[in-house]
């Protein structure tokens, strides 16, 4: 179990790293939302796969015996959940940029760091 | 009664009641006043207690760590708190004026409170996962306040700010992970207990990652770019705040790491903080000499400055941690006035470029006279706050035998004269490039130099009676340190 999930890991972050690089923008964002369910894949397999019995403690019983380990999982909900939130803020993001400059290109996007102007020195926006 | 939630819960609460009050900006405007006087009070409560108290713990749920979360109180925490709450009053006082003040949306009292809630707990937090959620919240109200004013310009700096940020949390997160695999413990204390009983071999790396996460939040070298790229779109008030606070929540954790889980620090480690040290120090003083706009060459001192606090970190002694929490709480001052100043400038000028703008001193004296207390203070004359930061780590360079950290300390303290100078002889020396212009008479100033002049005021302080402020940083350093002078 642990090796199929460490070859999903490897190629689920090997996969997000290639699309996060690319210059298309909408790409380059679904490859870091795949980088970071990646790395909450991580933080689950952290906690080990030792047994699938609930963690909860029987009526009679004080103690948990052979159980999943819950504490990964809660950590790996409020991942997932925090992610999400990243992820639909950089889509409506992405949608505006688009919108406004009317490209898909990571490489245009200057706006705010312009190049240098024709004396080679550096351009300083007008005020807002 | 336990001091130590009211930092997040205050302005979170502040944040809930300001969403509700979304209709009616007046309300709004006080309901947030209100909030940031409050934290102010606590913050300086939470300061006067822990003064006492050395460290104040809130175990959440009644549950012992480190099975419960904590949140720990210490002078670094609760310093940094105060900071906090400072900059948010200021801020909103700036709210006031028409200096560039951000534009008056029905988020942006939500957001800011949002933001100060998540910098506040992550100073706080004593659980590596309970950080990693406060760095969330603090990241996503701040992409927000990036955002709002919604521009091309604005657009393009919150998506570089959201993506490299991003990579940073993802870092962060795999280095939690990882931790917990190989210790199965999330707690600082309980972090520094669990790994001295691994191979060096397996938490050297990790640790490693774990200081790289927290070094691309502080903007050092070579993982500064969204610092500079984001910061020259914001309006004043927000920018202060920013530049006060982002870069301290890395700063904070990495001295918690540094102190706490990397003891004693491999000499690896050593050797790799150290050179990202020295480098973000001459890179962000270069890039500040190459640059016109006025916010740009602040946002790339953010970078030098920050990499002097590591160097002092990588010393590792108590005196060096010591001269490293000293040096951030200077730095979050002096560098929020400054910003604060430029936005000034910009008031009476119309520009931040300081080829087009001039005549200041002549127009304006005394404000000019204020700035220059700053950029003296920033560059570290004596007796200005920045000589003490300054003069404690080129001396305690040297008491290790690092002449190369000095060299280096003292270079650099010469390159950010010269581009404090540059701002200086082109905006406030130099006669105004257009002759037949003549300063306008801004609206309402009046708030605004409320503000700045109250900042002035505390960073003299820091500068001519050091003592207290340098004896507390050094109490903090011992307490960050678990006792070991």
């Amino acid at each position: 179990m642990i090796f199929a999930v460490g070859l999903a890991l490897v190629a689920v972050l090997l996969a997000g790293a290639y699309l996060a690089t690319s210059r298309d923008l909408l790409r380059c964002l679904i490859g870091l939302t795949l980088f970071g369910n990646g790395v909450n894949l991580l933080l689950y397999a952290a906690g080990r796969f030792l047994s699938t019995v609930p963690p909860v403690i029987k009526a009679a019983e004080t103690q948990l015996g052979q159980a999943a380990n819950p504490l990964p999982q809660a950590l790996v909900l409020t991942a997932i959940v925090i992610g999400f939130a990243l992820l639909a803020f950089s889509l409506v993001l992405a949608e505006r940029l688009i919108q406004v400059k009317g490209s898909h290109d990571l490489l245009e996007l200057r706006s705010a760091e312009p190049p240098a102007g024709a004396d080679d020195r550096p351009v300083v926006e007008e005020a807002p | 009664m336990n001091l130590v939630a009211a930092p997040l819960l205050v302005p979170l609460g502040t944040a809930l009641l300001c969403t509700v009050a979304a209709a009616a900006p007046r309300l709004q405007r006080r309901i947030s006043s209100g909030g940031a006087i409050a934290l102010l009070v606590s913050a300086l409560l939470l300061v006067a207690e822990v003064a006492t108290a050395d460290r104040l713990s809130l175990a959440a749920g009644g549950w012992p760590p480190p099975f419960g979360i904590e949140l720990v109180a210490d002078r670094l925490g609760a310093s940094l708190v105060l900071i906090a709450a400072l900059m948010l009053s200021v801020g909103l006082l700036w709210q006031q004026s028409d200096v560039h003040a951000a534009p008056d949306s029905p988020v942006l009292q939500p957001l800011l409170n949002g933001l100060v809630a998540g910098v506040c707990a992550s100073f706080l937090a004593a659980d590596l996962f309970n950080l990693y959620v406060w760095f969330e919240v603090a990241l996503i109200c701040s992409l927000g306040l990036l955002g709002l004013g919604g521009g091309l310009r604005q657009l393009d700096a919150t998506l570089k700010y959201f993506a490299l940020n991003l990579v940073g949390t993802l870092v962060l997160l795999s280095a939690i992970a990882m931790l917990y695999a190989v210790t199965g413990q999330l707690n600082f204390t309980a972090l520094g207990q669990a790994l001295p009983a691994t191979a060096t071999a397996v938490t050297t790396p990790l640790l490693g990652l774990l200081l790289l996460a927290f070094l691309i939040k502080s903007a050092a070298f070579p993982f500064f770019a969204w610092l500079p790229a984001s910061y020259h779109t914001l309006p004043v008030p927000v920018l202060a705040l920013f530049s006060a606070l982002l870069s301290k929540v890395g700063i904070c954790a990495l001295l918690r790491t540094w102190s706490g889980l990397a003891v004693p620090p491999q000499p690896a480690l050593i050797e790799m903080l150290a050179w990202i040290a020295l480098l973000s120090m001459l890179i962000g003083v270069l890039g500040a000499a190459y640059h016109w706009d006025m916010r740009r060459i602040l946002a790339f001192h953010s970078i030098s400055q920050v990499g002097y606090m590591l160097l002092a970190m990588t010393l590792s002694t108590g005196r060096g941690l010591g001269a490293a929490i000293f040096f951030a709480l200077h730095h979050s001052l002096v560098k929020a006035s400054l910003f604060l100043a430029a936005g000034v400038v910009f008031r009476c000028t119309g520009h931040y470029d300081l080829r087009r703008i001039g005549g200041l001193y002549a127009s304006r004296p005394v404000f000019s006279a204020g700035f220059l207390l700053l950029a003296l203070s920033l560059v570290g004359i004596p007796p200005f706050s920045g000589f003490w930061g300054k003069y404690l780590i080129v001396r305690e360079s040297l008491a290790q035998g690092e002449s190369l950290y000095a060299f280096v300390a003292l270079l650099v303290g010469a390159l950010t004269f010269y581009s404090m100078l540059k701002i200086w002889l082109e905006a406030f020396w130099k006669p105004h490039p257009d002759q037949d212009w003549r300063p306008g008479e801004p609206a309402r100033l009046g708030p605004a130099y409320v503000g700045l002049a109250g900042l002035v005021l505390i960073v003299l302080w820091l500068g001519f009676l050091p003592e207290g402020p340098l004896a507390y940083a050094m109490a903090a350093a011992r307490t960050l340190q678990g006792g070991i002078p």
